[in-house]
């Protein structure tokens, strides 16, 4: 029986399984990195055991210093969570040694399972339609994709679409996947666009049960990771899914699967399917069909691990759930993370929310930047994605820019209405790029808000003699909305067709065609968001320091140099690759601004970089 | 408690009336102004942005702080004159990285920013306001020189220029030139002069002679640049402190410069600000559009001061002058205001010894005048009326509490010295645009002239021309008329404005906060008061 758990995690999944704990009366245990010492998670455990250092390779993928941590604190269990060591079949044994219960199936399934390659010929073997492997060196086949072997969460995944590229890409995707995961095998298979990405929830327990949980939809992806998850798939027929759970048990009972577990497949239009991988651990988007279900995924972890016998059969699935995953990044801008202080996180009642963060909570450079999933239950599809969406839209989520914009336009978009969740939906409905909506009057909001913030005891810009508006400037999106106002005698005027009915601190009254609108207004240093408006106050005084001399390049985002590209006097072509940066284990390409002759590299390979700091300087050659 | 209470009947016909009125005597004034705000008319304006160049008040909206207010002073400066309405200059009082500053900016588009005798005066009037207020002065300096057509009436008296500068220096008030374009000959030394001095590249000229009078003196070829220049002044001769790349860096330079001043003021702070209980608006309908009709100023006072409090002392004595306590924004003020027009001998007492005793606790006077002038007759010559008008202009006169004058209505012979004229250094005054003021009023002043006349024919035992003196009454009227309406006196520098009476809260809250940020002192001594 476990009496104490030590979670080798961080974030939402830490929280999420000592929810579980607290529930069952078991004792929890947290590991946390130094930059995580003030984090939710390691301040929720009833123990926290610290792991010197802020890189996952010195703290949370350190196999020995978790399992000392798990002896030192009294726990006899280790849960994984997922990510980090997760599937790491020597930590699974590391824990075993050490006389602890691991929280997952056994080791050799998930060294089986590890390598794509194994696992896609083992269950093969047992009837699973797969996709052909294409030669890395050789491929004739394109679109492909290029995978990591060891590989999941889209790292180390490439797509190639052109022979020119492979070489290339396939060099790139080992050299992420050396660095995530230790291992740089990587395989090529054919790319399908148009398809799905459908996953069966599978639990099994030591005694040959094994219950097919419903299909996860997983189909909505950026950078090959998921952002929405919906069961049951709309996709899904009640033939096709009869075909996937046998197809899911089979593999499972293939490889003597115990535990949570998830089979992945590739599902296209005509209800054919081929394997992807197994995920012997506990999936992000695990909610949603504890949702559906009514049970506690975690909550089985512990008992199968205690040895308990599944019930004769699962449940029945009732209504809908949607999972959204809430991202501090920036979707226009090439879905670039964000780090800073997250200076507000409410999300309205009525929605599971499983978060890593709260209010004041720093996400740095070092880890995933998701923020939350935010979960949506309703009797029937529709009513879960109004409801999702409606909640996503009035969180308030302030001080660092997030995809919660791109989520509400995804949920309310009618091909998701219509089911058309497939795995190229972000781009064939251009969600990523700007829409043309006016913010002008949301931007004014903005302003006013703030003069009110500026008041003194005197009317807000009084003038005796007026003469120029007041002008406020804010980045929004890429570029910049400017508004004119003035305070006069008989209230705000503006260079907008609308009239400013009230003004407040922290909300503004606006109204357009016999319509009046509340704009509520949250300031977080120079970030002003206006409902689901993000603005940025541009200063009224540029600083000239700031503006980079011509052909400079800075770093677009903070991270290590992992390759220097260039050399000084070397001739490059604008677009050219000088450097490539990595950060959130993702590697950034940074290109020549200009074409010309590099005059400067300030940066070698392992460098850490801070945004903003200049890279490389093109010189124009006359 | 001592909240006012008002009579004003909104539905009234006078009050309708009275709003007509005053409304378009605002309307006149807007008119007025708008001239002022042209500067030198849509072609300069139009070379000047052409040239990349901003305004003068688009130079001081960037130079203060987003959303401040910012009092205009002086804009009718010149009207009635040769001379374009608003003297060249803009001046006024601004917030400028949180701290309130005089303002004075040439407007280039007028005769391209030379001095005229009224630009003189206008600016003079600022430096005046910043050094009795402890306000920095910021200097935005854009000025082709003195105007020599009229250098008879600026080249002695313009020295003052460069005097005031450093005696705003030596007083611990920081003066900021930031030069726009040209700032030469005598110009040079408004930079001079400065404590912080801010060029732009290109831009900035800067010299004691151009390069034809150099030429001319030495024979020696130079070009702007080289006399002048920005970058010459920021490393050759040190005159530059900051070298801007353009107009909206200087600004920021100047902010910048202003931040680092560590700028404290020396007067207490106010206390928490709350509403009068009376619209402001309502001022409109509470005066007269003939000033021969009294009114209460209790209603004014009960629409310009906090939560309308007013501690009214001395009620029942001397009831043609009010006299009381309140708050205004915050800030602890003495009201000394007309009731009826004429003082007495006791209105003269009561003023005395209230000013004395905003002095003794350190308070501030708010004079809100609508005054006809001492009483005149055997009985109150008798009575000593020139005595106690005198003691009042004693206190007054040597009083060191600061002072703002307020011009409701009439403001009429010696009343206007003894409510604080222009001549008594308010800190600040303000016109209505219904005011007026004279030695006396337009009638009586040609009625005394037919008398005079009337009685020096009989001495000679001549006849009178009736006819010839309805002429001259209609003559002498009309002109005492014109030269005592409000844009006139304010043309000629006696007002420091004329201000829209709904803003009246507004404008003497913002100079009330101005003049705190020197140390607020009542009087030690006065002259021999006359018993």
């Amino acid at each position: 029986m476990i009496g104490t758990l030590l979670v080798a995690n961080r974030g939402e999944i830490a929280r999420r399984v000592f929810r579980t704990c607290r529930e069952l009366g078991i004792s929890s245990v947290a590991v946390c990195s130094d930059p995580d010492v003030d984090a939710p998670h390691a301040r929720e455990a009833d123990a926290c055991v610290v792991l010197p250092g802020a890189a996952p390779a010195d703290t949370y993928l350190r196999a020995d210093a978790l399992v000392a941590a798990a002896l030192a604190a009294g726990a006899d269990a280790v849960h994984p969570g997922y990510g980090f060591l997760s599937e790491n079949a020597a930590f699974a044994r590391a824990v075993l040694e050490a006389g602890l219960t691991w929280v997952g199936p056994d080791p050799d399934v998930i060294e089986a399972m590890g390598s794509k390659v194994a696992a896609k010929k083992l269950v093969a073997a047992a009837g699973v339609p797969v996709l052909p492997d294409l030669d890395p060196g050789s491929a004739t086949e394109f679109p492909l994709l290029v995978k990591a072997s060891a590989g999941g969460g889209g790292r180390g995944m490439r797509i190639v679409r052109s022979p020119d590229d492979l070489a290339e890409q396939v060099a790139a995707a080992r050299r992420e996947a050396e660095s995530a995961f230790g291992d740089g095998t990587v395989f090529c298979e054919p790319l399908l666009e148009h398809a799905r990405h459908v996953e069966v929830q599978l639990l099994a327990d030591r005694h040959g049960a094994v219950w097919a949980l419903g299909e996860r939809e997983c189909s909505i992806q950026r950078r090959h990771q998921k952002i929405v998850e919906e069961t049951p798939s709309p996709a899904v027929t009640p033939e096709v899914r009869e075909r996937l759970f046998t197809a899911a048990v089979a593999a499972a009972r293939a490889i003597g699967y115990v535990g949570a577990g998830t089979v992945e497949f590739l599902l296209a239009d005509d209800g054919r399917f081929h394997f992807l991988e197994v995920n012997t651990r506990l999936q992000v988007e695990h909610p949603i069909t504890e949702e559906v279900f009514g049970i506690d995924l975690v909550a089985w972890q512990i008992a199968i691990a205690e040895g308990d016998r599944l019930p004769a059969g699962p449940p029945a699935p009732n209504g809908h759930a949607i999972e959204v995953r809430l991202y501090a990044e920036d979707p226009e801008h090439d879905w670039r993370p964000a780090s800073g202080t997250l200076r507000r996180f409410r999300v309205p009642a009525g929605v599971r929310v499983d978060s890593g963060v709260e209010d004041g909570s720093e996400v740095g450079v070092h880890y995933d930047p998701m923020l939350a999933k935010v979960i949506a239950w309703s009797p029937t599809r529709s009513g879960a994605i109004r409801k999702l969406a409606a909640a996503l839209e009035r969180a308030e989520i302030h001080g660092l820019v997030t995809n919660r914009e791109l989520l509400v336009r995804t949920l309310r978009h009618p091909e998701f209405a219509r089911g058309a969740t497939h795995t190229d939906f972000l781009d064939r409905n251009r969600l990523t790029e700007p829409v043309a909506a006016d913010v002008r009057p949301a931007a004014l909001a903005a302003a006013l808000a703030l003069a009110e913030r500026r008041r003194r005891t005197t009317p807000p810009g009084w003038r005796n003699l007026p003469s120029q508006p007041q002008r406020a400037v804010f980045a929004h999106r890429g570029g910049v909305v400017e508004v004119e106002y003035r305070h006069g005698r008989s209230g705000v005027t503006t260079n907008l067709d609308v009239n400013v009915v009230r003004t407040g601190v922290d909300s503004v009254v606006l109204e357009s065609g016999g319509v009046r609108t509340v704009f509520p207004v949250v300031v977080c240093g120079r970030h002003v968001d206006v409902g689901a408006v993000g603005f940025t106050i541009v200063p009224r005084f540029p600083e000239p320091e700031t503006t980079l001399a011509p052909g400079a390049t800075a770093a677009p985002m903070p991270g290590t140099v992992v390759r220097v590209s260039v050399a000084v006097g070397d001739p490059v072509e604008a677009g050219a690759e000088l450097l490539v940066l990595e950060a959130m284990k993702m590697e950034h390409r940074v290109l020549a601004t200009t074409g010309g002759v590099v005059a400067e590299v300030l940066v070698e390979t392992g460098r850490q970089v801070d945004a903003g700091d200049v890279l490389a300087v093109v010189e124009e050659r006359a | 408690m001592s909240t006012l209470r008002t009579a004003v009947d909104r539905r009234s016909p006078e009050y309708e009336a009275n709003r007509a009125a005053l409304l378009a005597g605002i309307a006149n004034l807007d008119a007025e102004q708008a001239k002022a705000l042209a500067g030198g008319g849509p072609k300069y304006t139009e070379r000047h942005h052409r040239r990349g160049k901003l305004l003068a008040r688009e130079r001081i909206e960037l130079l203060v702080d987003q959303d401040s207010a910012f009092l205009e002073l002086s804009p009718l400066a010149a009207w009635g004159t040769d001379y374009p309405v608003g003297a060249s200059v803009v001046t006024g009082i601004g917030v400028v990285e949180g701290v309130e500053c005089v303002i004075v900016a040439n407007d280039p588009t007028v005769r391209g920013g030379a001095t005229n005798p009224w630009t003189l005066r206008k600016t003079f009037r600022a430096n005046d306001i910043a050094l009795r207020n402890r306000l920095p002065l910021i200097g935005l300096v854009e000025s082709g020189g003195a105007d020599l057509p009229s250098q008879s009436e600026i080249f002695i008296p313009g020295g003052r220029a460069f005097r005031d500068l450093t005696r705003l220096s030596a007083a611990g008030i920081p003066t900021v030139s930031t030069v726009f374009g040209n700032a030469t000959a005598g110009g040079a030394y408004v930079p001079g002069m400065s404590d912080y001095v801010v060029m732009i590249k290109d831009r900035s000229k800067v010299f004691l002679g151009g390069p034809p009078l150099v030429k001319m003196a030495t024979g020696e070829e130079s070009d702007d640049e080289s006399l002048g220049g920005a970058r010459m002044h920021g490393a050759t001769s040190g005159l530059a402190d900051f070298v801007a790349e353009d107009e909206v860096d200087a600004i920021r330079l100047t902010r910048r410069v202003v931040a680092r001043l560590n700028w404290r003021k020396l007067g207490p702070e106010p206390k928490a600000v709350d509403a009068p209980l009376y619209d402001e608006e309502e001022l409109l309908g509470v005066v007269p559009t003939d000033l021969r009709v009294p009114f209460d100023p209790r209603e004014v006072i009960a629409r310009v001061v906090d939560g309308s409090r007013f501690d009214e002392v001395k009620p029942d004595y001397g009831t043609s002058l009010v006299t009381g306590w309140a708050d205004l924004h915050g800030y602890p003020v003495g009201i000394l205001a007309n009731a009826r027009g004429v003082l007495f001998s006791a209105e003269a007492q009561k003023a005395a010894q209230f000013v004395q005793l905003a002095n003794a606790s350190h308070t501030p006077l708010l004079f809100l005048q609508n005054t006809t002038g001492y009483m005149v007759g055997a009985r109150y010559e008798q009575g000593g009326i020139i005595k106690h008008g005198a003691m009042m202009i004693n206190a007054v006169a040597n009083s060191t509490v600061p002072h703002l004058t307020v011009v409701m209505g009439a403001s009429y012979g010696a009343g206007n010295y003894g409510m604080c004229g222009r001549a008594y250094d308010p800190r600040f005054l303000f016109t209505w645009p219904n005011a007026k003021s004279a030695v006396m009023g337009p009638a009586q002043l040609a009625g005394v002239l037919s008398i005079v006349a009337r009685q020096a024919a009989a001495a000679k035992g001549q006849d009178y021309d009736e006819e010839h003196d309805a002429a001259m009454r209609k003559m002498v009227e009309g002109q005492v008329e014109q030269q005592s309406v409000a844009a006139f006196l304010s043309g000629r520098l006696y007002d420091d404005g004329v201000i829209d009476p709904r803003d009246t809260r507004t404008v003497l809250g913002l100079c009330l906060s101005a003049i705190h940020s020197g140390q607020i002192r009542g009087a030690d001594g006065y002259g021999v008061f006359r018993m």
